[in-house]
């Protein structure tokens, strides 16, 4: 059996310490039930409480889930998971789940249901969908999604002839940055989890990324490794965050000037000879041009544009060098912030292929390396899209995930063809897309609206048909491919049988196949078990012993895959049309984009208006785990952060309710005031994800603020289309 | 025989709180009840600040006040150092709740008993460490022997300068804590 050499290593070095106290190496989930004997069952799955896919181990005791833990193992959770991980049996036992197919019986909004058989549920769906694709054409379907369950949508899509197939984590989260890596190097920065070293991190820089607050497990792990080593974090944010904390440098930059400390630090490690010569000459093209172009962005301008002192511009980006190529700057992860967010990406890795971190030990690791073969289970290939797609709209470099909001104002305006029914699986789209009020737009423009989720959310309550599919512990998913330092491939299987009538999206999406006369793109065979079958069958084409990996370690490792190091013999590969990194992108000038970024500045806010910012709590993910038992208990509702002194002017207390109001006049519910020193003058920080307005989520309902519904304003990014959200103005209004 | 304590790297947590839900669920402890919590703390004037994320839970003292005025003896130290609490002997009297000087014990309303961290004992009795340091995201609850001087834990604290909380209370605490915050430029 192959397994992580690293994993393996840290365990055995941890026996060998000899006392009671290192943990039992894990070994074989079977074995250690084994061991413990009774009624007591170990199952390794995959998490997904976010997206982070932790490898975990679900203790069943009875049938009933009674922990869970961090599979050893797994390269992304290494015996650990975080507040969320842990608190995933309360997404399973949460009494308010959804729970039978629901069939709309009244208005759109009313909220009024009936309960209805699967059979029914379902072939009213297809019996729609086909009605709309004779009607209107297969193309005025669409789907939206998030996490697993898309992919099963997906395909009932394709097989139908649509590829109006998008998803909010491009435009309105990572996307972008993707999109300018990918002009930059030829890849992404990652695929799931960044390809950041920050375990032998010297100097880490992190631009608005809250690391702590932003909970991708193994990402933390090294993170607070480096700390613990005394590695250097620079921490450019305008609030105190977590990470600001742990930090040698903190820059509260004025919201909106990233680009012009980045392009100013360029300058500097240029004109002060800084960058790594050899690596700028072998790898890279552009150099020239780069140079040329941010003469003019001097450390003075700088400080002027992004209220920093001019000391502490210089003076990090020194010892940001001093330790180059061991360091990185942190490629970052939400990304739609200004609507010219792919040039500060593209700022952030010139910056890096500059200090030659991509490839080296601290810095970017290399892809590793894999062959997969290829498995698609004799399904035959999709049938042509009827027409072409809108989902990329006039966005020259928008991604093949597709541009929601996109498809949101083709649904409300008809063109350049109707779009009359939407899927949305595992997403609260009322609270992913900014504009609330154009998403409620799009969706009384549809004939159907189809929602697969686990809770009764907003978006949920206003479908016509309610598909209740079971949590990520009760249902078979898929192999995962994992890629990071190592390839490998990790196993969900379900802990318990699923609750009540639900069931897991890739029935859901079979069964849907079935009944829209799509037969060859059903799951083979029938009942609970074909996707498993289809599992074991996708195990063999990919040489890997499947009960291996069910019964025993849930993860397995691909041999010599992991090579995350340049060395004589392991040379990068990039993708670009050059082959090398190019600092000037000869593709974005000929769309009529600066082939190397400038500075575009962003507007400010008025006297007595803040700049709203939003960000993530460590025991949240976006707005889907608020009801959860114990991640509620901690986290009930958000809380406004507010400059202490701008808060003595206003007269707010610490603790005291208070109302935003935007530039629109759209108001928001109440929420408490966290009046503090830890944030500029200038904005106010929210968690995203509170204040829901779900009277079905008891415990999350109405609890805290909605930041979404504040964010009527967006300015899109010309290159990908993302959604900048960081350009809403806020007043505070006191309660009476 | 084993002598238990944990120690606290402050500058490694990260304040996730992965440990208060993986002990909540590993123990069981009712709704709005906690056996430990991590408290962030910031001091200063914008931006000139700094954090303590600091964690907190039973001392395990070893001059325990919980111990010397629990009437049933119920709250009793055990071989390994460690401050545990016999549920069958307790009566839910909460002598021990308001004679503890770090606020560490809670009422078990449903089963009126007093509880509190028990360095998840039984965990220890399979050979594993308390939950909330298994899981600890940032690495910063370590725990193990202090009789070994070559455990972890030992290894640590004659490394570190390190400090009890509270110490004028004179319990002798048994969890320690070492606070090494980058230096600010
Ligand atoms: S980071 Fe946390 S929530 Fe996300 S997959 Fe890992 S354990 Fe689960
Ligand atoms: S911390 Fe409190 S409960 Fe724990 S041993 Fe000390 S006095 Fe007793
Ligand atoms: S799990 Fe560890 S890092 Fe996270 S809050 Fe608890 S002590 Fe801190």
């Amino acid at each position: 059996m192959a397994f992580s050499r690293r994993n393996f290593l840290k365990y055995a070095a941890m026996s060998a310490g000899g006392t009671v106290l290192a943990d039992t190496p894990f070994i074989s989930a079977e074995a250690r039930a084994k061991a413990e004997g009774g009624n007591v069952k170990y199952v390794p799955t995959s998490c997904e409480m976010c997206f982070w896919k932790c490898g975990a181990v679900a203790k069943v005791v009875d049938g009933k889930v009674v922990k869970l833990e961090g599979n050893p193992y797994h390269p992304q959770s290494r015996g650990k998971l975080c507040a969320r991980g842990q608190g995933g049996i309360g997404q399973l036992y949460d009494e308010d789940r959804l729970k039978h197919p629901m069939i709309i019986d009244g208005a759109r909004g009313e909220g009024k249901y009936r309960k209805a058989s699967w059979d029914e549920a379902l072939t009213l769906v297809a019996k729609k969908m086909q009605a709309i694709a004779e009607k209107y054409g297969p193309e005025s379907l669409a789907m939206m999604s998030h996490g697993s369950p898309g992919d099963y949508f997906t395909n009932v899509l394709k097989a139908m002839g649509s590829r109006n197939i998008a998803f909010p984590s491009f435009a309105q989260c990572k996307g972008i940055r993707d999109v300018a890596w990918e002009l930059t190097y030829g890849h992404k920065p990652g695929t799931s989890c960044e390809r950041v070293d920050l375990e032998n991190s010297r100097v880490i820089v992190l631009f608005g990324t809250h690391l702590g607050e932003n909970m991708h497990n193994s990402q933390n792990q090294e993170f607070a490794e480096a700390v613990g080593r005394g590695a250097k974090i620079i921490c450019v944010d305008p609030r105190y965050s977590t990470a600001a904390s742990k930090s040698s440098f903190w820059l509260p930059i004025k919201p909106g000037t990233d680009t012009a400390l980045l392009l100013a630090w360029i300058n500097i490690v240029i004109s002060e000879g800084l960058y790594d010569k050899e690596y700028v000459e072998k790898y890279t093209v552009g150099f020239e041009e780069v140079k040329e172009a941010v003469k003019e962005y001097t450390p003075e301008w700088a400080a002027q544009e992004t209220e920093l002192p001019m000391r502490q511009i210089v003076e990090s980006v020194r010892e940001l060098c001093r330790y180059a190529p061991n360091v990185v700057v942190h490629p970052g992860r939400h990304y739609s912030w200004y609507g010219n967010d792919t040039q500060r990406a593209r700022a952030v890795a010139i910056l890096n292929a500059l200090l030659g971190t991509w490839g080296r030990k601290g810095g970017m690791w290399l892809p590793a390396k894999a062959k997969f073969a290829k498995f698609n289970d004799d399904a035959p290939a999709y049938p042509p899209a009827s027409k072409p797609p809108v989902i990329k709209g006039d966005f020259p470099f928008a991604g093949g995930e597709g541009v929601t909001q996109v498809l949101r104002d083709a649904t409300i305006t008809g063109n350049p063809y109707p779009i009359k029914a939407w899927i949305v699986a595992g997403t609260n789209l009322m609270k992913a897309l900014p504009d609330q009020r154009l998403t409620r737009k799009a969706i009384d423009n549809l004939d159907l609206l189809v929602a697969v989720d686990l809770f009764p959310t907003e978006t949920v309550m206003l479908a016509d048909v309610i598909l209740p599919e079971c949590t990520y512990l009760e249902r078979h998913d898929g192999l995962y491919k994992i890629s990071t330092r190592e390839a490998g491939v990790a196993i969900r299987q379900p802990a318990v049988e699923p609750m009540y009538e639900t069931k897991p999206a890739w029935w859901i999406g079979s069964e849907l196949c079935k009944k829209l006369g799509l037969n060859d793109y059903a799951v083979k065979g029938n009942g609970m078990d074909a996707w498993e079958g289809r599992m074991r069958r996708q195990a063999k084409a990919w040489g890997l012993d499947y009960d291996q990996l069910a019964k025993h370690t849930g993860y397995v490792s691909i041999p010599d895959s992991e090579k995350p190091y340049i060395t004589a013999d392991n040379q990068p590969v990039f993708g670009t049309f050059s082959e090398k990194i190019e600092l000037y992108s000869d593709e974005l000038e000929g769309e009529g984009f600066d082939p190397v970024p400038q500075y575009e500045p962003v507007e400010h806010p008025q006297k007595g208006m803040f700049r709203l910012i939003y960000g993530r709590s460590p025991v949240h993910t976006f707005s889907r785990t608020v009801n959860t038992q114990w991640l509620w208990e901690l986290e009930k509702e958000n809380e406004v952060w507010l400059n202490k002194k701008e808060a003595d002017r206003l007269g707010v207390k610490n603790g005291q309710y208070v109302v935003l109001e935007n530039q629109d006049g759209v108001r928001c519910n109440k929420i408490k005031a966290k009046v503090t020193e830890r944030i500029r003058h200038d904005c106010v920080y929210m968690v995203h994800g509170f204040g829901h307005n779900a009277p079905r989520l008891k415990r999350a309902n109405q609890s805290g603020a909605d930041d979404q519904q504040l964010i009527t304003k967006y300015i899109e990014d010309p290159i990908t289309g993302g959604t900048g959200m960081r350009v809403n103005f806020v007043k505070i209004i006191k309660e009476a | 025989m084993p002598r238990y304590a944990m120690v606290i790297d402050q500058s490694r947590c990260i304040g996730c709180m992965a440990c208060v839900v993986s002990c909540k669920r590993e123990n069981d402890v009712p709704p709005e009840h906690y056996r430990t919590r991590v408290l962030e703390m910031v001091q200063g004037s914008f931006p000139d600040l700094t954090t303590e994320m600091r964690s907190e839970l039973c001392n395990h003292c070893d001059n325990a006040p919980c111990v010397n005025i629990c009437p049933t003896g119920a709250s009793h130290h055990e071989e390994d150092g460690t401050v545990q609490i016999n549920r069958k002997k307790c009566v839910g009297c909460k002598a021990c709740v308001t004679s503890c000087p770090y606020n560490a014990r809670y009422i078990n309303e449903e089963h009126g008993y007093a509880d509190k961290c028990s360095f998840c004992q039984q965990r220890l009795a399979e050979g594993k460490k308390p939950a909330c340091v298994a899981t600890c995201v940032g690495g910063s609850r370590i725990f193990g022997d202090l009789d070994d001087p070559q455990s972890e834990i030992s290894i640590i604290l004659r490394k570190n300068s390190h400090r009890v909380l509270n110490k004028a209370v004179g319990t002798g605490p048994n969890v320690y804590y070492i606070n090494q915050y980058p230096k600010r430029a």
